[in-house]
C-alpha cells in the first residue's frame, strides 16, 4: 500500500507534491506518473508542472483555481496512478567520443581506479541511465545509475569553460553539459549532438523518465554526426519498450 | 513598422514579459519581469495585453530614441526619466512623437523601471516568450542586454493607439523607500529549521547584498539555524522561494532562478511582495512577516483589482470619494488600490477580500 504524498505550499502560486526525501526510482516514477496524468487532463488553472527527483512542483493561477480544489485534483490524480497498466520506456542513444581532446580527464579517472581507459569507457557505456529530472541549466539531465567502479570526485579547481556536449563524472553522478559553461566535472568524452535548441519543439531530445545510453563512436563518426546535426538532418536513435509492472 | 533605437544601453536593460511558461520541466528558467505588477500596469496604461513585452531598465536607465509616434508608459522605479530633456509623468500613458529621445537623470526611488510602448516590443518569441535569459542567450533581443546601436522592433498598436492620458491615481502609485516588509508563506521545508531558526528569520532585520541579481536576492544578517543541514535532494523552486544555504543566510529566488535546487526553502515571498523586493536596492533593510495562504491570495486579488481599475474611466478622477460614488465594481477596485498601496508600502494589509464577481 503506497502512502499518499505530502502536499506543501510553495507560496501563493505553487504547491509541492512530495513523495519522499531520497533519490529512489520508485518515488521518481510516481512523480512522473502524476505529471503525465496532469499533462493529459490539463485541469484549468494549472500553469505548468516540474518533476524533480522526489516531488512535483505544480504552478497554478489562484485567481482561476482555488487551492482547495487544486489539492483535491492532485490527490485524486495520485489515487488513480495505481491503475497505470503499461508504461513505455524510452532509451535515447547518445553517441560519445571518449578520451583525447574530447575527454581530457579520462586518463586520470582510469588511474584513480587502477583501470585502463578502455575499462572506464566499457563501464560507462554499459548502463541505461535513468533521467531523474532536468534542471541546473536548460537541457541538463540528472542521471542515476553510475557504477561506483568509476565514480570520481570533482576537479579541485573547476574549468572556466566546459564545451557544450561534454560528458563528465562528478562523485556518484554522470551527465552532459548542454551548453558551454564553467564546471568542475571530470570530462571523459563529448557528444556531437545538440542537447538544447530553443528553435526546436520540444527544445530537448529527452526528458525526465527517459533513459540515456552512451554509444562510443570514433572522432571520424562524431564529425559526420556533427555535420548532420548542423544541417538539421540528425535524429538520435530512440528505443521504446513497453514495461508491464508486476 | 516601428522601432526604438538604443543610444546607450544603461546598466542593464532587457526585453521582458510575464515569463516563459511550460519549459521549466526542461530546465529552462521562467525569466520575465522582476516586478510583474509594474509590467502589467505599464501594458494596461498603453492599451496592450498584460503579456506584451516591455523594457526592464535597471538603476541607471538607457538612452532611447523612438522611430515613430507611439504611446508609452513608465512604471516601477523612478529613474528620473526625461523626454526630450523634460521631466515626464510616470504611471501615465504619454504620446511621444517620432525621434523623441528618452534619457534618465538618475534613480530617485526603486531599482527597476518598465517602459511599455503601444504595440509591445516585437522581438521573436523563444519557447513562447519574449523574455531575455542572458545566461543562455535565450529570447529578448539577440538573447542579451541592450546596447548602443541596437534597433528594437515595436509591434503594431490598436488603431488608434489606446491610452493617452490614462493614469493611476496619485495615491495608488507605489513609493518604494529603503525599508521593506516582505510577507511570506512558510514552507515547503520550514520543518528543516529549529524553532530558534524560525524565530530568527521572522524577528530579525536582513540587509540586501550587492551580490543580488535577476537570479536571486542575497541578504546579510543573523544566521538561521537548521535542524540537521542545509542540503536536500533537489526539488522545484518558484518565484520568491526563500532558500537558506549552509551559511544560514536567506536567498530569495527571483525571475532567472534555476528551476530546481538542493537547498532547504524556509518560506516563499508572496507574489505581491516579490514585486516590492524587485524594487529594493542593495543596502535596503528587509523584514520577513509570516502570513497565511488565504491572506496571500487575498493580497493577490487586491493587486489585480488595482490593475483592473486602470482600464476603468473612473480612474481618471483624482478624488477618491468620486470612485466610491461609482458602481460597486469601481468601489471594489478602489479598495484594491488601498490594498496595494498598503502592500507596496510594506504594511500588513487588511483581511482578505472576496474575489470580484
Amino acid at each position: 500500500m503506497l502512502t499518499p504524498p505530502r502536499v506543501l505550499p510553495a507560496g501563493d502560486r505553487a504547491l509541492v507534491v512530495e513523495y519522499g526525501a531520497t533519490i529512489d526510482a520508485q518515488v521518481n516514477a510516481r512523480v512522473r506518473g502524476l505529471a503525465a496524468t496532469l499533462d493529459a487532463t490539463a485541469p484549468t488553472g494549472i500553469i505548468e508542472t516540474v518533476p524533480t527527483y522526489r516531488s512535483l512542483m505544480v504552478h497554478y493561477d489562484p485567481l482561476r483555481l482555488a487551492v482547495s480544489d487544486l489539492e483535491r485534483i492532485l490527490l485524486a490524480a495520485d489515487a488513480g496512478l495505481a491503475d497505470e497498466a503499461v508504461l513505455d520506456r524510452r532509451t535515447v542513444e547518445m553517441p560519445v567520443v571518449y578520451g583525447g581532446e574530447f575527454g581530457p580527464d579520462l586518463a586520470e579517472v582510469a588511474a584513480h581506479h587502477g583501470l585502463s581507459e578502455d575499462d572506464v569507457i566499457a563501464i560507462h557505456a554499459a548502463t541505461d541511465y535513468l533521467i531523474f529530472m532536468m534542471g541546473f541549466m536548460p537541457g541538463f539531465p540528472y542521471l542515476g545509475g553510475l557504477s561506483p567502479r568509476i565514480a570520481t570526485p570533482r576537479l579541485a579547481t573547476p574549468r572556466t569553460v566546459v564545451p557544450a556536449g561534454s560528458v563528465g563524472i562528478a562523485g556518484q553522478q554522470t551527465g552532459i553539459y548542454p551548453t558551454d559553461s564553467p564546471g568542475g566535472w571530470r570530462l571523459i568524452g563529448r557528444t556531437p549532438v545538440q542537447l538544447f535548441d530553443a528553435a526546436r519543439t520540444p527544445p530537448v531530445l529527452f526528458e525526465a523518465g527517459d533513459y540515456l545510453r552512451f554509444i562510443p563512436v570514433s572522432a571520424r563518426e562524431s564529425a559526420e554526426i556533427a555535420r548532420r546535426v548542423a544541417s538539421g538532418a540528425f535524429a538520435p536513435v530512440i528505443r521504446v519498450e513497453s514495461v508491464h509492472p508486476s | 513598422m516601428s522601432w526604438i533605437d538604443v543610444l546607450d544601453g544603461g546598466m542593464l536593460t532587457t526585453v521582458q514579459d510575464l515569463g516563459r511558461v511550460g519549459a521549466q520541466k526542461y530546465g529552462v528558467p521562467a525569466s520575465g519581469a522582476m516586478d510583474g505588477l509594474a509590467l502589467r500596469a505599464a501594458n494596461r496604461l498603453v492599451g496592450n495585453a498584460d503579456s506584451a513585452a516591455c523594457l526592464e531598465m535597471t538603476l541607471s536607465g538607457p538612452e532611447l530614441r523612438f522611430g515613430a509616434p507611439v504611446v508609452i508608459a513608465l512604471t516601477g522605479a523612478d529613474l528620473g526619466a526625461l523626454v526630450d530633456g523634460r521631466p515626464t509623468a510616470r504611471w501615465q500613458a504619454v504620446s511621444v512623437a517620432a525621434h523623441t529621445v528618452l534619457t534618465c537623470a538618475g534613480v530617485r526611488d526603486g531599482m527597476r523601471a518598465y517602459l511599455a510602448v503601444s504595440g509591445g516590443i516585437d522581438v521573436p518569441p523563444a519557447l513562447g516568450s519574449r523574455s531575455t535569459f542572458t545566461r543562455s542567450a535565450l529570447g529578448g533581443f539577440e538573447g542579451r542586454a541592450l546596447r548602443a546601436g541596437d534597433r528594437i522592433p515595436v509591434g503594431v498598436a490598436a488603431e488608434p493607439p489606446r491610452g493617452p492620458g490614462r493614469r493611476l491615481l496619485r495615491y495608488a502609485v507605489p513609493v518604494y523607500g529603503h525599508a521593506h516588509s516582505l510577507r511570506v508563506v512558510m514552507g515547503p521545508q520550514d520543518d528543516a529549521f529549529t524553532d530558534e531558526g524560525i524565530r530568527t528569520f521572522l524577528a530579525e532585520t536582513y540587509t540586501l547584498s550587492t551580490q543580488s541579481d535577476r537570479i536571486g536576492c542575497r541578504f546579510s544578517g543573523p544566521r538561521i539555524a537548521h535542524r540537521t543541514g542545509a542540503d536536500i535532494v533537489s526539488d522545484g523552486t518558484t518565484l520568491g522561494s526563500v532558500q537558506v544555504t549552509g551559511d544560514g543566510l536567506p536567498i530569495v529566488l527571483m525571475a532567472d532562478r534555476g528551476t530546481t535546487g538542493g537547498y532547504t526553502k524556509i518560506a516563499t515571498v508572496t507574489s505581491v511582495d516579490v514585486s516590492r523586493l524587485a524594487q529594493a536596492m542593495p543596502g535596503d533593510r528587509v523584514r520577513f512577516v509570516r502570513i497565511g495562504l488565504d491572506e496571500a491570495h487575498g493580497l493577490l486579488r487586491g493587486a489585480h483589482a488595482w490593475l483592473d481599475a486602470i482600464r476603468q474611466p473612473g480612474t481618471q478622477e483624482e478624488d477618491p470619494a468620486a470612485i466610491y460614488d461609482e458602481d460597486s465594481g469601481a468601489a471594489l477596485a478602489a479598495e484594491g488600490y488601498l490594498d496595494l498601496a498598503s502592500a507596496l508600502g510594506g504594511r500588513l494589509a487588511p483581511s482578505p477580500r472576496p474575489a470580484r464577481t
